[in-house]
């Protein structure tokens, strides 16, 4: 098992490299990048078994022991949701083929996008704070030449805004991670955890603990700094759009979870009802700025920022129910951002445009996909029995069990809200007849190819599974707010047993 | 530009600095250097050049596609790590072999560092200076 963590981190970096060097059409080089993301895949799914059987595992890079070397660290919850994010990856791999143009596969697409999985891979298994920064550059990195690649006036206004908010976001992060030092000398989160309620100037503590907060926050789109969001990912071509909506804003909760679970306990204690404030706001007002809005891609990117507010409740709540219900809703949010964006596509392509006005006719001409999408939009507004339904009543059920109401009376609201603007796209898209003279503007529809489809249909079925047997996932989701909540199995896999035991005494 | 002082002094300079950046790879490993900052005396040599003489001498100066410099950059420093994995030691743990050792001197030390640092410098003058050629294209 020893290579296992590096493996998951590698695959997609030497995926990288192989496609780009991969003398064949965009097609082939699209294959690579597929084969790539299937072996990913698989290794992770076969970590994440060991894990739910064995516990927590960890390298030390180099050799180095922790707290001085860098750790990788596999538990529950980057297990998991390494799994979930391959299954995006290799969604996305294959969707590429069919949208991405041959001039964007020559300048590297398949390569950023697989660096942009390794990227991920490294922040969820890192266990070490800088190393998380240095994994959020490479995440970052690869997203800038996306974002650019390509590049027409519209996605380029788009990225400028999108680099500026995440460079401030990065110089946070690296301001808050020098602090950190300053106060600890070890970045370690193992280490760190045990570290930090020996500082004596817990004030500072605080402080950095709230930069945190805002770098990350930053990332993931949070009340009040998620408007850059919006503003980029409708540019973009849509299995770019797809890729970012279902993975780049999760990772901020990832890291929010990840630090304020293990490295400020008593942090996440005094600032709970500041981060249920900030997840109530976000998730109504994200789903305010998908009523508003008539691009497709714009509404579903509002979407985006509404998830993360129920995932930021689970956080705020802080029980290991609703930690339990937060990651739960991560691996739902993630799959169905991944699949509307695609749907989107499609419709995209069907109609020739993304304004829902111009579109009309797509249940008379196609059926099938209509319902495909009906059950897409139903999972993610959280009707019984699909996947979304579960992820809210879990909340809910949290909540119930610490009587705060008002949370309550909030997830009931925001989830009525969701369900406006999604049938809107329904009866505009789908139900209406196609307007009689089309705008300048709309391209000549074209048919997708299998290459589309195939994701779509796989990830649907995946999506119907998960809402009828939810049980799987939800023991799993339980079992990592546990070990997240309760970090001893991690910290005796970072560090070496004795020690841990001698500080346990220590204090 | 035409300037006739730069461009004979860029085709001085950038031997020295192509030189001297290999210098800062070597040492580095012990002493200040290595393979970034090594790469980075090395683009900006690479870069002077393509300021006297324009983008188009500056790719034939480099002979591959920079794009393609960076990743068998990768791919070294990849392989670097992977080396000790076949040996069953943790990822990127050092393996060295010293060629002519004797009782009291290690001779001359070769290891995975060293190759991790090269692939490093080579990510670094293929990154800089792509992106160098690529806005200076652009104008």
């Amino acid at each position: 098992m020893n290579g296992l963590l590096i493996c998951c981190v590698l695959l997609p970096m030497i995926t990288a490299v192989i496609s780009f060097i991969w003398p064949g059409s965009a097609r082939a080089r699209g294959m690579v990048s597929v084969t790539g993301s299937i072996l990913l895949l698989l290794v992770s799914s076969v970590q994440l078994y060991y894990v739910a059987v064995h516990g927590p595992i960890s390298n030390q890079m180099g050799g180095w022991q922790a707290p001085m070397g860098i750790t990788l660290i596999a538990d529950m919850l980057s297990a998991l949701l390494l799994v979930v994010a391959a299954i995006v990856a290799t969604c996305i791999s294959v969707y590429s083929v069919s949208d991405i143009s041959d001039e964007r596969v020559e300048g590297g697409y398949y390569t950023f996008l697989n660096m942009l999985t390794a990227g991920v891979a490294g922040a969820f298994l890192t266990g070490d704070l800088f190393n998380l920064y240095v994994w959020f550059e490479v995440m970052l990195i690869s997203s800038f030449a996306l974002l650019v690649l390509g590049g027409n006036k519209v996605q380029l206004d788009g990225a400028v805004k999108y680099v500026a908010i995440n460079l401030i976001s990065t110089v946070l992060l690296l301001t808050a991670i020098g602090l950190l030092y300053g106060l600890t000398g070890t970045l370690n989160m193992a280490d760190l955890s045990q570290q930090v309620p020996l500082v004596e100037n817990q004030s500072l503590v605080a402080v950095v603990a709230v930069l945190f907060l805002i770098a990350f926050g930053i990332k993931a789109a949070v009340f009040p700094l998620y408007f850059w969001l919006p503003a980029s990912y409708h540019t973009l071509p849509i299995s770019v759009s797809a890729l970012f909506a279902a993975l780049m804003t999760k990772i901020g909760i990832y890291a929010l979870m990840r630090t304020f679970t293990l490295v400020f306990p008593g942090e996440h204690a005094a600032i709970s009802n500041t981060l249920l404030i900030m997840g109530l706001l976000t998730m109504i007002l994200g789903v305010f700025g998908a009523m508003t809005h008539s691009d497709i891609r714009r509404i579903l990117a509002f979407h985006v920022i509404g998830s993360i507010g129920f995932m930021l409740l689970g956080l705020g709540l802080g029980s290991p129910l609703a930690m339990g219900a937060a990651i739960f809703y991560m691996v739902h949010g993630i799959l169905i951002k991944a699949l509307l964006f695609m749907i989107a596509g499609i419709v995209g392509k069907l109609g020739g445009t993304y304004e829902l006005s111009e579109l009309g006719g797509l249940y008379k001409e196609r059926p099938g996909f209509s319902i495909i999408f009906l059950l897409a939009a139903l999972a993610l507004i959280g009707i019984p029995p699909l996947s979304g339904f579960w992820a809210k009543l879990l909340i809910i059920n949290a909540s119930l069990s610490q009587e705060s109401y008002i949370v309550i009376a909030f997830v009931l609201i925001a989830s009525l809200l969701t369900f406006i603007p999604l049938i809107r796209i329904w009866s505009e898209a789908f139900w209406k007849a196609r307007p009689e003279t089309p705008k300048a503007h709309v391209k000549t529809a074209s048919e997708p190819d299998a290459y589309a489809w195939t994701p779509v249909l796989a990830l649907s079925a995946l999506m119907l599974l998960f809402g009828f047997l939810p049980s799987t996932v939800i023991n799993l989701s339980d079992t990592a707010a546990n070990s997240l909540l309760e970090p001893s199995a991690y910290l005796s896999a970072v560090l070496p047993g004795d020690e841990v035991a001698a500080t346990e005494n220590a204090q | 530009m035409n300037s006739l002082i730069l461009s004979t002094i860029s085709r001085l300079l950038v031997g020295l600095m192509l030189l001297f950046s290999l210098y800062l790879l070597w040492r580095g490993h012990n002493e200040p250097g290595g393979g970034f900052i090594g790469g980075l005396v090395a683009a900006a040599g690479i870069i002077v050049y393509g300021l006297a003489e324009g983008p188009a001498l500056m790719r034939s100066l480099i002979r591959v596609d920079p794009r393609t410099l960076v990743l068998i950059g990768l791919l070294l420093a990849m392989v670097s790590g992977i080396l000790p994995l076949l040996q069953n030691n943790a990822f990127l743990t050092g393996m060295w072999v010293f060629i002519g050792a004797t009782e009291t001197d290690k001779g001359l030390a070769l290891g995975t560092p060293l190759l991790f640092d090269i692939g490093v410098y080579l990510v670094v003058v293929g990154g800089v200076s792509g992106m160098v050629i690529a806005m200076e294209e652009e104008l």
